[in-house]
């Protein structure tokens, strides 16, 4: 396998996109680079963001969904972060919650470590992992259209669970950390459905 | 070859923890029980899939199961993992996600590499579960006599669902039995 160039998708602007005008949805992102992303895109009760459990985004997403049939779920996470979950995939399909939506942002490498080469950027296609394991609507997204389209579909909740690959330029951006205070977020997004904070 | 064997373990045609285990679940109100199977947890395991209002998930490895508890919980319902005792090891840094979000957790760990074992392999993880749990915050309880195991379940379903914290059951080996082979 060859090393992948990455797609010309830049990944705030994509993010951005993707969440514009979010209703109901709710949001799991996985550490580094997606946290800050989708941070940066607007921050919102319904987003839990990820510092560490890395490999958990998905599975994270997956028992929210379940907890929530009627509200989308969407997980935004990275190539590297995926790689280490791969598993859950597999457990994703067999259980398939239609309001889950999986988004890799794919730019091919460890962002977060010194930039190396993931096995996504060297030829694993994730997007073709996630159809072996049966994820029932799987696509790999190049352009700003292909945003707009998975936009509408992970505000849905009736045709998942989703795995949809935004292939992004490698590139640095600015930063845009938000709260790392797990036990807030967690109760910030539990009041923000009804619930007791704890 | 594996199908040279029957797996079987004497205790299984009862298994009488089962059903105790699983009242003290549905009592508590668990919707979501994921599982990486294990012999002395599979009569639980079907009455689990069996049960209305209750999911079992079946896991790839066993450390997603606690990302899904803490998914399950932001969204306001109430997960439990059964998973074997070497099954332990594999979530020593998926614990940490618990501690930082002080995430309510269960799990039923049933034990291997202590009383009777018969498989090496099953011993050091066996032996360094108890710790293993300990330093990632997780607080043990352990089963040894049937007749303790209705009132330490109800302790660890309000201990973790009442009182966010991280709570581990340990089924004895000697609660179990040893696990034979049958050829």
């Amino acid at each position: 396998m060859g090393e992948v160039t990455g797609g010309g998708l830049h990944r705030r602007a994509a993010v951005a996109r993707l969440l514009e005008g979010r209703d109901d949805l709710l949001v799991v992102t996985g550490l580094g680079s997606p946290t800050y992303d989708v941070f940066a895109a607007g921050d919102h009760p319904g987003n839990f963001y990820l510092w560490g459990a890395m490999g958990g985004a998905a599975m994270m997403g997956l028992g929210l969904a379940k907890a929530r049939p009627e509200r989308p779920v969407v997980v935004v996470t990275g190539d590297g972060e995926q790689l280490m979950g791969l598993g859950g995939l597999a457990t994703i399909s067999l259980q398939a919650p239609a309001n889950l939506s999986i988004v890799v942002l794919d730019n091919g490498h460890f962002g977060e470590t010194g930039g190396q080469m993931s096995h996504a950027g060297a030829g694993v296609d994730l997007a073709q992992v996630a159809r072996a394991c049966g994820i029932a609507e799987v696509t790999t997204v190049t352009d700003m259209d292909g945003v707009e389209g998975a936009r509408g579909a992970i505000g849905t909740v009736g045709a998942g669970p989703r795995f949809i690959v935004l292939r992004i330029v490698n590139e640095e951006t600015s930063r845009a950390l938000p709260s790392r205070d797990g036990v807030w977020l967690k109760a910030r997004m539990r009041t923000h459905l009804g619930l007791s904070p704890n | 070859m594996a199908s040279a064997h029957k797996i079987d373990r004497e205790e299984d045609a009862g298994s009488p923890w089962a059903p105790i285990i699983f009242d003290a679940l549905a009592d508590a109100g668990v919707a979501q029980v994921s599982y990486v199977p294990d012999a002395g947890h599979s009569r639980l395991i079907r009455l689990c899939h069996d049960a209305q209002g209750m999911d079992a998930i079946v896991l790839t490895t066993e450390e997603e199961g606690i990302a899904i508890a803490a998914g399950a919980w932001l969204g306001g319902a109430r997960s439990a993992l059964l998973m074997q005792s070497s099954g332990v090891g594999n979530c020593i840094n998926m614990f940490s996600l618990l501690a930082s979000g002080r995430f309510p957790f269960l799990t039923i760990v049933t034990m291997r590499g202590e009383f009777h074992e018969f498989n090496p392999w099953q011993v050091p993880m066996g032996r360094a579960t108890p710790q293993a749990l300990a330093i990632m915050g997780v607080i043990v309880l352990r089963v040894e006599r049937l007749e303790d195991l209705a009132a330490i379940m109800s302790s660890a379903t309000t201990m973790a669902f009442e009182s966010d914290q991280a709570i581990a059951v340990l089924l004895s080996q000697s609660l179990l039995g040893a696990k034979k082979w049958v050829k």
